[in-house]
């Protein structure tokens, strides 16, 4: 069956990928995979398997997934590697990765050109005593923290800033617990740079305290990685790696799935949005909340860092923004890059003025176009309550199915293409719910056509399934091979949209009535 | 009654009154050892000689893991300190170190009283004016300081 494979090809790829190990799955040039290496030994058999698998579509693309344990493993491979070659211990060498977010080859470069000076900026330099720091037995001296006189066991970094243990601990826990940081946490010295090493932090901290420092750097890494990320979902703890880059994102919807099922884009780590590309999706979901008082103090009170968007409220002092997660500097006023006007901060003014009208503008345009917004918001905002009303459905599924069990002697394989439709229905709305955002960017040409001819034939086959879903229970077993087949050819219409879309979007097919940004 | 005051405190307090810093005091609340009182002359030299500004200083709970928090009563007319008498000033945000103390923090704030840094600005209408303007500037803090901050009561 023609269409079977069609519809088992996104998962199929995926298990190929994570359970053999074996790998069509390309991450990319600039890949750090340790992983990689080891497989390409096996390039013949690699290919083998290349051509026993079935095609890949043009909306899918490559992924692996990882557990905090592959990461870790990763992490701790590129340490040791790099640690030989700069002949560094593994705690100072890590620093230094982190120092150098984690890029290897130019780290090494940059420590060969100067040494000293990369010791010193990533927190390392200046060392005053030479041997490992220790904590010292107790005796009398006053700690310039609590003031206390002792006696008491103290400590110091190598920069030689002595402090009594259990200030030492209540500033560690302060950092960690208090505000999360790990990679660069300092000497509590005055104006000391030293970056406090893991063998310092578990010579000083409880347990628990050491897991969650562990926990906070595995995010910086994994944050710090172009090509890893986080799955959104709540209490997942994978990691996902995609070689899809960022400056890609206007051709490609890289929608990965992690081992806990959840279906995200990795591009901006929302909920699988396919055909629309990550830049629409962002502008229509601030169209479409622009409304809500949310939305509203969204965006009055926040901007979004100009590098890795992230939404930051400013709640005190100067235009200086030092953005936490990707620590992009940038000014408050104008958004741009803080370097390049750190001495013409005034040239804000401008941007005062030019937004200004922007803003008038933007006004005038949206009430004339507020018809048409309309026409696709509630197309949208349909399938998003129709696919929540799916989903009722899909937890009532399991009552019919076992209603059905009982009613008609089918045994639970047999019922399970109730499941699989309600399964389909979820998948459609969602991918329908998002070309109608597509589409509402869309500028009107020879191939807008072709989409809607193909957004209204998906959008036929799941209200025809959807329908079905409503009949009575005694009548369901009756319906057995239509609703199969109707599965079936929902799951196939979706993949022709998704593909032909995927396909035009790679070859910048599309005309958009906005910038793709 | 909360918690004993940290010996850290006491030490401070006490150093405080014993040996002040010139031009700077600092007053515990007598219900409350925690909040102070305090009161910095302008520099010398500066658009702010002869002004005195008086200043809330609030220890918190985690002090000294955290920083004071800080804030100018008197009005002042100075690019680095906004209406509401905030601060910008690096070692009451990331640089803080717990081995600061109340008088480091007030020497650093008169410092900055002697350097208004026009280019990391909180308060933008006056570093705009100090860049644009700076004699324009000077004159309106010196008339600001004779107005707000110079002793009547």
């Amino acid at each position: 069956m023609d269409s079977e494979d069609e519809v088992n090809s996104v998962v199929s790829s995926v298990d190929v990928g994570m359970d053999d190990d074996d790998s069509s799955v390309d991450f990319g040039a600039d890949s750090d995979v340790e992983i990689d290496d080891h497989y390409q030994d096996d390039a013949a058999f690699e290919t083998q398997e290349k051509d026993l698998m079935p095609k890949k579509k043009a909306f899918e693309v490559d992924y692996r997934v990882y557990s905090p344990e592959d990461i870790q493993k990763q992490q701790d491979k590129q340490v040791a590697e790099v640690s030989t070659l700069l002949e560094q211990p593994h705690e100072i060498t890590a620093i230094l990765l982190r120092f150098g977010r984690w890029n290897k080859e130019r780290l090494i470069e940059k420590y060969m050109d100067n040494q000293e000076e990369v010791l010193d900026k990533a927190g390392l330099g200046q060392d005053v005593y030479k041997s490992p720091p220790r904590i010292d037995p107790p005796r009398i001296f006053t700690c310039d923290i609590c003031c206390e006189d002792g006696p008491h066991e103290s400590f110091a970094l190598k920069c030689g800033h002595r402090f009594c243990v259990t200030c030492y601990r209540q500033y560690l826990f302060q950092k960690i617990r208090g505000e999360g940081e790990a990679a660069r946490i300092k000497c509590p010295g005055d104006g000391c740079n030293r970056v406090i090493d893991t063998k310092s932090l578990d010579l000083l901290v409880t347990s628990d305290l050491t897991d969650r420092y562990h926990e906070l750097l595995m995010r910086t890494y994994v944050d710090d990685k172009e090509n890893l990320k986080w799955c959104p979902a709540p209490n997942c703890v994978y990691a996902v790696e995609c070689g899809v880059k960022k400056r890609d994102l206007n051709k490609v919807v890289p929608t990965v799935q992690c081992d806990c099922h959840h279906s995200f884009c990795f591009g901006c780590t929302l909920a699988d949005h396919q055909p629309c590309p990550c830049s629409l999706v962002r502008r229509w979901l601030k169209k479409c909340e622009d409304d809500s008082e949310t939305a509203n103090w969204i965006s009055a009170n926040t901007k979004e860092c100009p590098r890795c968007h992230s939404t930051i409220e400013k709640n005190g002092g100067c235009n200086h923004m030092t953005c936490r997660k990707c620590r992009h500097e940038f000014c408050w006023m104008c958004m741009g890059v803080w370097s390049e006007h750190g001495t013409s901060w005034y040239n804000c003014n401008r941007y005062e003025e030019k937004s200004g009208l922007d803003a008038r503008d933007a006004q005038a345009r949206s009430r004339q176009s507020l018809e048409r917004y309309l026409h696709y918001y509630n197309r949208y905002a349909n399938h998003e309550q129709s696919a929540r009303l799916d989903k009722d459905i899909y937890h009532k599924t399991e009552k019919k199915m076992t209603l059905l069990q009982g009613a008609s002697g089918m045994s639970w394989i047999e019922v399970q293409y109730l499941e699989e439709a309600s399964r389909s229905l979820q998948q459609c709305r969602q991918t329908l719910k998002w070309t109608y955002a597509f589409a509402y960017y869309l500028a009107r040409n020879n191939m807008t056509e072709i989409f809607e001819d193909n957004q209204k034939d998906l959008e036929m086959a799941v209200e025809n399934l959807s329908e079905m879903f409503e009949k009575p229970t005694d009548q369901l077993a009756a319906l057995k091979v239509e609703m199969m087949d109707k599965t079936t050819y929902c799951n196939r219409r979706r993949v022709i949209l998704l593909d032909d879309t995927a396909k035009r979007l790679k070859d910048e097919q599309w005309e958009f009535n906005v910038e793709l940004s | 009654m909360a918690a004993p005051l940290p010996k850290r405190i006491i030490k401070e307090t006490e150093r405080l009154q014993n040996e002040p810093v010139p031009g700077i005091s600092a007053l515990p609340h007598d219900d409350n050892a925690r909040y102070f009182d305090v009161m910095v002359e302008g520099p010398g030299g500066s658009c702010y000689e002869g002004g005195v500004f008086n200043l809330e200083l609030f220890l918190p709970d985690d002090y000294p893991m955290t920083a004071p928090k800080i804030r100018f009563l008197t009005r002042i007319y100075h690019p680095n300190i906004d209406r509401l008498g905030r601060i910008c000033l690096d070692v009451l945000k990331n640089n803080w170190s717990p081995a600061l103390q109340i008088r480091t923090i007030l020497l650093s704030i008169q410092a900055l009283l002697g350097a208004p840094n026009p280019e990391d600005p909180l308060n933008e209408a006056v570093a705009k004016q100090w860049k644009e303007n700076q004699a324009e500037a000077i004159k309106t803090a010196r008339e600001w300081t004779a107005l707000y901050a110079t002793a009547k009561k």
